[in-house]
């Protein structure tokens, strides 16, 4: 189990716009929201009405300033939350067999039954995509909403992930990208879509946009516009033969 | 990394207890009955107390036995197998020495390589961190392996071996540290290309997710002031090299013996903090170093 | 061995039964799938039928479980029993605080009406409170819209019959360009984002001007970090670049606009009005005859540039005016820059492409249709640019005229109400008059003869008593504020403590945290509220009623605390007579309602106002023999009629519920709601779509949703000749005169065409940083931090300090700095922020809790590490040694200028062993103690 499957028939994840990320958090509380009442344990809250309110998230909104050599900083929002990896480590550093990557659509999940709660599988992930539960003492991660992509009781169009069908800016988007057709391949091949630390050779599913170039107006817009008349009284000279034309 | 006292408990006195172990199985000390009885005592002691100490940070001991089903990719299990391995050979062998006052040497070698190959699997289980650039080196194991001897022949009172396995173990250990310093730079991952963002300019954290703190900054984000590192490196040199050997280097007295064992253990312990807490994981950067 | 996984069951029921209504964790009003499980709530989503949200939820709502089970939730009602302030009550029965109530109310109304101050924050039910105070016959009430954003109100509604959000939305199909000022979050939450999503997936592109760049202005394409208070110079000098180089939409302006209208230029007391026929109808120069006809006249083809002599007098085209003001070099982009922090090019590149993307790419869509003047147009010509703005460029004291000048510059460009453009929402639009004027008139006993609020043409209009005093406790409508539209809520404790204009006796408020975070002044204000008089030893204001829902900071300062229910839990109304959630394309409306039952003794506040109503007899509230006519809220909203079939609800009238927008009461009508998911849309005929002031076929169609009562096309107002009429009563003419110390000032800022002058610095000396909030998407005011999700998001909030003042001050991250106003000082953590204007701080809007509220342990870290910056904002500006006290409010409507403030910065001089933010308040008594110290939440099974 704890072997990654040598291919998955789909590879299903995210593409994360972040050009188009405002950094809301929706998806973080839809998420915790879906996750709270679905798939495994509660997501927990250690002193939520206290002084250090903590507790699980599955999806964490980070933001960044990026400063160009010449030109004003930019601020980017930055959605994560697990990437599904192919070659993933905290799948093969699992010693219980919990954590494991489904054959049939490449979803890296934790069998909460089966986790001892050691913590190694996210010592391995190098994005901080698992946290461990505090109250229940399992691991917990993305489970890229597997109990509502499939889910029979919800209409067609729900099934995806909570954070995809909430996200108010259609930064999200979901689908296999084993498909070459997918709207996520499209989007990927289009938008120059990105894998996060590719060093550390986990090979990432999720891909992320990069934001658009910005701050381009004074030297790629419509040429400056030329004056009509210099003088109030050229310009009503103008006026009227402009209003002539009309 | 958070340097939870468990796991610091449990490499340092496991690590003893096996290296304490191999000695007894190569019959170094030669000893039956009752030394051997007191002895093994300490090894198993070291040991199991060790792997015990080691569950007091999981989630659910009580599903410990599942850890032993992944020995095919998992180091954790391996060290799982291992361990008992090591530890049934060594009771069998111990026990012959206790009370049949019988050596069956194969079977002591078998339990020493056992019980080197659980100090091995028990470093592989950090080495294979590429997350943690500090332990992801080769110099990880001999690291574990020396500090297992060297702490094992001191338990086993062979001081010149002693003498030079500790010697041995401080220069890996130095040679651990230079490393680890420049490891994180080296590993070429950086918040660039943690965030894909370096194509813009200079990438900075700005607000951290949550002012909320959650499990990844509690284990992932220990931040040690560099001064105090320093200070605690040459604390536990001294310690755990310096004084010991200067001890075994005096005539050779119990009281002096325990002593050596006691800084020895001591400096292997603050060692181990530092082996924790110093250890940078890569997640750290997507945090910056702007939290709280 | 083939690879073996686990079973997962990726179909479990998702819950037991979905209940739709509409979201309150802020007021954009989405709509909401509560998913039931055992009768209680498990799981939030947005309605993907829902005209606002189409099934996006954003952080608030997504947590509306975590508010809606907050253990801060007031249990029953409560009298105080400490000294006020204390936070020390005794639970008691409705049955009691009702009549404690009615023993204080009624006493006044038979007798001082004017006594009672009602005051609502953000009330969804202003149609229904504001028609209770005015049954009540008391003048002084309004609801928050004063401290919030009344100047974008108002100069969207003077200017051309509505403003943004609610009243209008970008043509998010169709626009390629969308310029965003002064806006970190908005009430149009979700559309906003969905909007710039929907852009952005075309590619097309967003300017952001905004001091700070984050939000929307970090995924902006372009960024003017702009200086704050700046934006109207910014705005007229595009207009001088847009004018100046003919890229204007000139027979947009002569058809639609009161660009040709005819002003008087003689001096004298009609100087500046416009000229009119007997009809008091506009004239303008038809182009064919070259005669002065009614602007209106069939087939007229008005003139841009025409004069007219006539009686001696010249009079001139407001096109002229504008030509001969703003062609002026004084808007020249190398004439502004400095000041406003843009460079000419940048003002001169953006203008470009406003003009580029208006112009050269405007396209058409072929519908039909025929304006008011008779002629019928083959297609609708679309401009794809579109703007939207808020609280950064209204919360100054020259907000009105910086909103009034970016509506005029909309307009020169042609993309109001045109495909690609800004487009409002039904009943918008909606011009100045079109609306109620404010009535002030009070009988004992009786109700006041008219509407509270409204909108002034003149002098005659203001709210003054016979000696010319203000006749409403929030000076509302008067000389130092004339087009007050929306009261001045963040008055009305100052001046009751004062006695100032008047004394009252009883403070009535409603969902606002009046002495928190919705006032300036903390400290001062919590002063006023505890204040005794000397003589007789009573509160200076003698009696205070609150409703919250929540244990807030305000709750301490009441004397009577009537507990609302959570949004969950009660009837709500989100009517066209009101508030509506209309779309462009459609009239909507909407409800609230208990998808679950409250488990304490707390009642929907409305419901409360019915009763009390009631009890205190007002006209509406009983029948004839002087029983209750309203069971409660719910049926209030079922029954009640404004005029002759039109209600709070617009959908399902009609006895048997086939009726739109006009007919007979359907006492099924809540049903059809549910049933529909809480709402109700009517959608606007194709060809009735655009161009809605002119469109005879919108009008045609508004009438008959009772938004009209006969079709009322008007003119956009480039000029506001309302403005004119208070400068010439400054200049002299007229009965109704302004106080000798407010002339000049009316006069220079009361102008018709917009100005920009610079906010009064008086007193600002070595203060010389911006300091400005900014809203948080994921909380919403102070009544996020309840909630165990999102406080983990923002527990505290930093003062965020450009890179250039944190080197100068010697600052570096998680430094304590004292900030500094000319009223007092703070102390408070910061971090380095490089995207942001360079002389500009900014934190967090309400993160800073007081100890003691929110159920929150006194040491969270809201009430250590949080602060406002409220505590050093004043609501008067420093003296100026003229013996008045100037309000720190916009001159024309009485705006909160919040983003006003100026600080100065410096490291704290004890940062290490400072573990807490100063001032620092002492604690309040929780009424509802503290929450738990874990949280699983799950329910069902
Ligand atoms: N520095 C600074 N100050 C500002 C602003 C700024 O930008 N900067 N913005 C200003 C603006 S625009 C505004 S609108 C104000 C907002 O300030 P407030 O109107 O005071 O807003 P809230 O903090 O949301 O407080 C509203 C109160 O309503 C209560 N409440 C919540 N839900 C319910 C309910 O269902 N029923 C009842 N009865 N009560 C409920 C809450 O518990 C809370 O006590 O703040 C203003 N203050
Ligand atoms: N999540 C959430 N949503 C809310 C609220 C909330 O508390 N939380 N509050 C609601 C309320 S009551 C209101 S009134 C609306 C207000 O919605 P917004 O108008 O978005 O209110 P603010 O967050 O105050 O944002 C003001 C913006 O103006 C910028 N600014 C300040 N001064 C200037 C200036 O001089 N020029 C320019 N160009 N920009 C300037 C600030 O940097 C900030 O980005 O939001 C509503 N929506
Ligand atoms: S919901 Fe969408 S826009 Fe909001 S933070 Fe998440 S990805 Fe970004
Ligand atoms: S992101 Fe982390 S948790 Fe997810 S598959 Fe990759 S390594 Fe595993
Ligand atoms: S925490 Fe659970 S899932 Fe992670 S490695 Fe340990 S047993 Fe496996
Ligand atoms: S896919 Fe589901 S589990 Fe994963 S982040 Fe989105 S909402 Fe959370
Ligand atoms: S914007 Fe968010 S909080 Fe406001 S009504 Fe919509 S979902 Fe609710
Ligand atoms: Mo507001």
């Amino acid at each position: 189990m704890t072997q990654l499957p040598a291919k998955t028939e789909r590879k299903l994840g995210l593409v994360i716009d972040l050009d188009t990320c405002v950094g809301c958090h929706a998806c973080v509380i839809s998420c915790k929201g879906w996750n709270t009442e679905n798939y495994g344990a509660p997501l927990s809250d250690q002193d939520p009405y206290g002084a250090n309110p903590r507790g699980t998230f599955l999806n964490r909104v980070h933001s960044y300033e990026c400063t160009p050599a010449d030109g004003a900083a930019q601020l980017i929002h930055f959605p994560k939350s697990c990437l599904h990896c192919e070659d993933a480590p905290c799948v093969t550093v699992c010693p219980t067999g919990a954590s494991y990557k489904r054959v049939e659509d490449g979803i890296v999940l934790v069998n909460e039954s089966d986790c001892i709660g050691c913590g190694l599988c996210a010592w391995s992930c190098p994005y901080g995509a698992r946290e461990l539960d505090r109250a229940e003492g399992v691991m917990k991660k993305c489970t890229l909403c597997i109990d509502r992509i499939y889910n029979e009781n919800l209409p067609e169009e729900d099934r995806i992930p909570a954070c995809v069908r909430t996200c108010p800016a259609g930064a999200r988007h979901f689908g296999d990208f084993a498909d070459p057709e997918s709207n996520v391949s499209k989007l990927v091949a289009e938008r120059g879509g990105m894998d996060l630390m590719p060093e550390q050779g986990t090979r990432p599913v999720n891909k992320y946009l990069p934001p658009r170039p910005k701050d381009r107006i004074d030297s790629d817009a419509a040429p400056a516009l030329k004056p009509v008349a210099e003088e109030a009284s050229g310009f009503f000279a103008w006026l009227d033969k402009a209003l002539e034309k009309l | 990394m958070h340097p939870a006292p468990s796991v610091i408990i449990f490499t340092t006195f496991s690590g003893l207890g096996f290296g304490l172990l191999t000695f007894l199985g190569l019959g170094l000390p030669e000893v039956t009955g009752m030394t051997a009885f007191l002895l093994f005592a300490v090894a198993y002691l070291f040991a199991v107390g060790g792997l015990i100490a080691s569950t007091f940070h999981l989630g659910h001991p009580e599903r410990a036995l599942k850890a032993f089903t992944q020995w095919r990719t998992s180091w954790l299990s391996r060290e799982g197998w291992a361990s008992v391995i090591a530890l049934a050979l060594m009771a069998l062998y111990g026990a012959g020495l206790v009370f049949l006052g019988q050596r069956w040497v194969l079977l002591g070698y078998a339990g020493a390589l056992m019980s080197l190959l659980t100090v091995f699997t028990t470093s592989m289980i950090y080495t294979q961190l590429k997350t943690i650039p500090r332990w992801h080196t080769a110099l990880t194991p001999v690291r574990f392996l020396s500090f297992a001897l060297a702490g094992g022949a001191l338990l086993a009172g062979q001081v010149k071996t002693a003498i030079l396995l500790l010697l041995v173990a401080g220069v890996v250990q130095v040679a651990h540290w230079m490393r680890g310093d420049g490891a994180l730079a080296a590993s070429g991952t950086t918040l660039a290309s943690a965030t894909g963002l370096g194509r813009i300019g200079d990438v900075r954290a700005f607000e951290p997710p949550h002012t909320g703190s959650n499990y990844l900054l509690e284990e992932f984000v220990h931040v040690v002031g560099r001064r105090h590192s320093q200070k605690l490196r040459v604390i536990s040199i001294l310690l755990m090299v310096a004084v010991p050997v200067a001890l075994l280097m005096l005539p050779f007295n119990h009281l002096i013996a325990a002593l050596a064992v006691l800084s020895h253990v001591l400096g292997v312990l603050v060692a181990r903090w530092l082996f924790f807490a110093e250890a940078e994981h890569v997640v750290g950067l997507y945090y910056g170093k702007r939290h709280a | 061995m083939g690879y073996q996984q686990p079973v997962v069951d990726t179909s479990p029921k998702v819950s037991d039964e979905v209940r739709k209504t509409t979201c309150y964790m802020c007021a954009c009003r989405c709509g909401i799938n509560v998913h039931m499980k055992d009768g209680k709530v498990a799981y939030i989503e947005g309605n993907r039928d829902h005209p606002v949200n189409r099934g996006v939820l954003c952080a608030k709502g997504s947590s509306g479980i975590m508010q809606h089970n907050a253990p801060s939730r007031l249990r029953a009602p409560m009298k105080r029993v400490g000294p006020r302030g204390s936070g020390e009550f005794e639970e008691i029965s409705w049955d009691e605080a009702l009549e404690i109530a009615t023993s204080w109310l009624k006493p006044l109304r038979e007798k001082h009406p004017e006594k009672l101050a009602f005051f609502t924050g953000r009330d969804q039910s202003q149609s229904f409170t504001s028609f209770w105070a005015q049954n009540f016959g008391t003048p002084n009430y309004a609801a928050h819209g004063g401290f919030c954003s009344v100047n974008m109100a108002a100069a969207g509604i003077y200017t051309m019959g509505g403003a943004f959000w609610e009243f209008g939305q970008p043509d998010w199909d169709h626009t390629k360009l969308f310029m965003l000022f002064g806006v970190a979050e908005d009430h149009d939450s979700n559309p906003i984002k969905m909007g710039i999503g929907r852009i952005k997936a075309r590619g097309a592109k967003v300017i952001g001007v905004n001091p700070i760049r984050s939000g929307y202005n970090a995924v902006a394409d372009e960024w003017v970090g702009i200086t704050p208070g700046t934006d109207g110079l910014f705005i007229l000098s595009l207009i001088h670049v847009l004018m100046k180089s003919g890229r204007i939409d000139l027979d947009y302006l002569a058809r639609y606009t009161n660009a040709p209208c005819l002003v008087n230029a003689a001096e004298g007391p009609e100087k500046g009005l416009l000229l009119r026929d007997g009809d008091g109808k506009p004239l303008v120069i038809d182009r064919t005859s070259g005669k002065p006809v009614p602007f209106d006249q069939p087939g007229v083809r008005p003139r841009l540039n025409a004069t007219l002599e006539r009686d001696g007098t010249t009079h001139r085209t407001v096109f002229h005016l504008m030509a001969t003001r703003y062609l002026s070099e004084e808007f020249a982009p190398e004439s502004v820059a400095e000041r406003c922090g843009v460079p000419a090019e940048r003002i001169r590149a953006i203008a470009a492409e406003l003009a580029r993307v208006a112009f050269d790419e405007a396209f058409e869509l072929e519908r039909e249709w025929t304006d008011f003047r008779g002629e019928t147009h083959k297609s609708m010509i679309g401009r794809p640019v579109s703007f939207h703005a808020m609280r950064g460029i209204s919360a100054h004291a020259n907000g009105f005229q910086t909103c009034r000048a970016l509506h005029v510059l909309q307009i020169i460009l042609g993309t109001v109400e045109v495909p690609g453009g800004f487009r409002f929402k039904p009943p918008y639009p909606k011009p100045a008059e079109a609306h109620p004027r404010p009535h002030v008139g009070v009988t004992p006993g009786a109700p006041l003869d008219g509407p509270h609020l409204g909108f002034v043409h003149g002098p005659e209009d203001l709210a003054l008593k016979e000696d010319g005093s203000p006749a409403r406790i929030d000076k509302a409508f008067t000389w130092e504020n004339p087009m007050s539209s929306h009261g001045l809520m963040h008055m009305v404790i100052s001046n009751a403590h004062a006695g100032d204009p008047y004394r009252i006796d009883t403070l009535f408020m409603y969902m606002a945290n009046m002495s928190w975070n919705s006032t300036m002044n903390t400290a001062g204000v919590m002063e006023m509220l505890t204040d005794r008089d000397p003589e007789t030893g009573e509160y200076v204001i003698p009696r205070i009623i609150y409703s919250d829902a929540y244990s807030s900071e305000m709750v301490a300062y009441a004397d009577l605390i009537l507990p609302d229910t959570t949004y969950l839990e009660r009837h709500d109304c989100i009517s066209l007579l009101d508030r509506p959630i209309c779309e462009a394309d459609a009239a909507a409306d909407a409800i609230r309602w208990p998808v679950v039952e409250p488990d304490r003794d707390v009642r929907g506040f409305q419901s409360v106002l019915v009763d009390l109503g009631a009890r205190l007899g007002l006209p509406a509230f009983v029948n004839e023999d002087g029983s209750p006519k309203w069971r409660d809220y719910a049926d209030y909203i079922v029954n009640h009629e404004r005029k002759p079939g039109v209600g709070p609800l617009a959908g399902w009238r009609g006895k048997d519920g086939s009726k739109t927008g006009r007919g007979e009461v359907n006492p099924e009508q809540l049903d059809r709601y549910i049933e529909n998911g809480g709402f109700f849309v009517a959608h606007i005929p194709e060809g009735a779509d655009y161009y809605k002031p002119w469109n005879t076929a919108y009008q045609d169609w508004a009438v008959g949703m009772g938004l009209y009562d006969s079709p009322q096309p008007y003119l956009f107002q480039l000029y506001v000749e309302p403005m004119r009429r208070f400068q010439l009563a400054a200049e002299g003419h007229g009965t109704r005169q302004p106080p000798e110390h407010l002339r000049q000032r009316i006069l220079d800022t009361m102008d018709p065409l917009p100005i920009w002058y610079e906010t009064d610095q008086t007193g600002n000396e070595g203060f010389s940083i911006n300091a400005l909030t900014q809203r948080p998407m994921a909380m919403y005011h102070s009544w996020g931090t309840q909630n165990a999700w999102l406080r983990q998001l923002h527990g505290r909030n930093p003062l965020y300090v450009p890179t250039k003042i944190m080197r100068e001050a010697g600052l570096k991250d998680g430094d304590w700095a004292r900030v500094s106003s000319p009223h007092g000082s703070i102390v408070v953590p910061v971090m380095e922020m490089a995207a942001l204007n360079e002389n500009t701080v900014w934190t967090w809007n309400a993160i800073g809790k007081r100890k003691g509220a929110w159920a929150l342990t006194p040491d969270a870290p809201e009430a250590t590490k949080g602060f406002l910056l409220n505590h050093i904002i004043h609501e008067l500006l420093p003296p100026k040694g003229d013996g008045l006290r100037w309000a720190n409010s916009d001159p024309v409507t009485g705006q909160a200028a919040w983003f006003d403030l100026k600080v100065k910065i410096e490291k704290a001089a004890e940062p290490d062993e400072r573990s807490e933010c100063d001032p620092a308040f002492p604690p309040i008594k929780s009424p509802v103690g503290t929450g738990p110290k874990e949280l699983r939440w799950k329910v069902g099974k």
